[in-house]
């Protein structure tokens, strides 16, 4: 991965008054991805994605897309040119018709896709005639990113594309947009609280809490690495610290002990085998368990 | 010929979809020498990421099992171990099925069963021997 990221922020900071979105948040996205950026509601995604886009000033650190600084109002209209943007409330012109929306959108772009404006008006079966305030949830976000995928970007970044969605349209969503970045030079950086999505489409993830990164990685990656170790021993579980890195949470209860662990599954058992435990099972471990054992807890 | 892989079982999923393949190949549902679908169309279909499709295409290359002919697509090798495989599974399977059949009638549970046999590949086995 020596290409440059399409997405990088650096100890970026937002205050809002006494209230602290993000606290330092770190991000790299890679050309061709599809990036998950998963969180509970709050946790600074939203004020994220509007950094990226120029909307929101931070209060420290730093944002750049392709290469460019996102704070700077030259440079911020050049990057909101290469990047579609689908908002959480999909704001739309409600009195337009479908067919009016698209042909006002398609005047702002010089590099609109007839070709791909076709396909998804044909794929989401979307009907031409209607006004967009008559449309359900599911049209209204087909509208929004047929503009957003249509408008030749490199970069999408979508804010909850799914939120609200039933599942049949929300497997219709996910597969537009796999089948774009399958055929189009895309990345994609999608924000997200659902997680299922997040495991089925994204290379890459990170999940933000309290304003902070706090697990990146390839999620092939994770899914290989992490592991729960089980340990159940004759008597009480001893009270041990293990020394091996890697170590995300060890529980202790009446006779087991149950580490989790994000690499180094080896080490860990061997010093676990110095304990004698009377049985040892390792457990796979999903991305939605990783989700619930890093974020923080409701207060 | 595929089936969507299951993002929740914490097995990766170009794993997955590289044992469907073999298995496919095994019961040969496709054949040496018959193509597979394409990236695209199969990320598509079974709606996971390209990247992860074009990892393990790149894998089964790697082991032999598939070639990558450019801008053509994958096509199953032909030298592939097919139906010979298929008899050897069968053979593999029939021992499987006997030990199963035993644990359960010495009433041992499925998910016993099931960490049995994961702590046996994982070799974890010597620990629970040296407290015996």
């Amino acid at each position: 991965m020596t290409e440059p990221p399409i997405v990088e922020t650096t100890e970026l900071r937002k205050s809002y008054g006494a209230l602290e979105a993000l606290r330092g948040l770190n991000l790299r996205v890679p050309a061709g991805s599809i990036y998950g950026f998963l969180g509970r509601n709050g946790a600074g995604k939203t004020t994220t994605l509007k950094i990226l886009l120029g909307m929101v000033r931070p209060t420290g650190g730093n944002a750049r897309v392709f290469g460019l600084d996102a704070d700077a109002p030259e440079t911020s209209v050049a990057i909101r040119r290469r990047t579609g943007f689908v908002s959480e409330d999909k704001d739309l012109f409600d009195t337009m018709t479908v067919e009016e929306i698209v042909r006002f959108t398609a005047a702002f772009y010089p590099r609109w896709r007839s070709d791909l404006e076709q396909r998804y008006l044909r794929k989401f079966e979307l009907p031409a005639e209607k006004k967009v305030k008559d449309l359900s949830r599911g049209m209204r976000t087909k509208v929004a990113l047929l503009l957003a995928l249509s408008r030749g970007a490199d970069l999408l970044i979508l804010d909850e594309p799914t939120s609200g969605l039933d599942p049949a349209i929300v497997e219709e969503v996910l597969q537009a947009i796999v089948a774009h970045v399958a055929s189009e030079e895309m990345t994609v950086f999608f924000s997200s609280h659902q997680i299922a999505e997040v495991d089925q489409i994204a290379d890459r993830v990170t999940i933000i809490d309290g304003g902070r990164g706090v697990v990146e990685g390839a999620i092939e990656d994770l899914r290989e690495n992490y592991r729960r170790i089980h340990l159940v021993f004759d008597g009480e579980a001893p009270k041990t610290a293990f020394r091996a890195p890697g170590i995300v949470r060890t529980r202790r209860k009446g006779r087991t002990l149950s580490v989790l662990l994000s690499a180094g599954t080896e080490r860990v058992i061997e010093e676990a085998r110095a304990l004698n435990p009377v049985s040892v099972d390792v457990i796979p471990v999903t991305l939605k368990e990783i989700f619930l054992e890093t974020v923080t807890k409701e207060d | 010929m595929l089936l969507k892989p299951n993002p929740s079982l914490g097995v990766p999923i170009y794993l997955q979809l590289m044992e469907q393949v073999k298995h496919a190949i095994e019961t040969g549902a496709v054949r040496p020498g018959e193509q597979l679908p394409g990236i695209r169309p199969l990320a598509e279909e079974l709606v996971i990421n390209p990247n992860t499709v074009a990892k393990a295409y790149r894998e089964l290359e790697h082991e032999g099992v598939i070639e990558l002919r450019h801008g053509a697509g994958a096509f199953v090798s032909l030298n592939a171990r097919g139906r010979k495989m298929t008899d050897n599974l069968r053979a593999a399977q029939s021992i499987v099925a006997g030990a199963v059949t035993r644990l359960r009638a010495r009433s041992v549970t499925e998910e016993e069963i099931r960490r049995l046999f994961e702590a046996e590949l994982a070799g974890l086995t010597r620990a629970g021997e040296r407290n015996d």
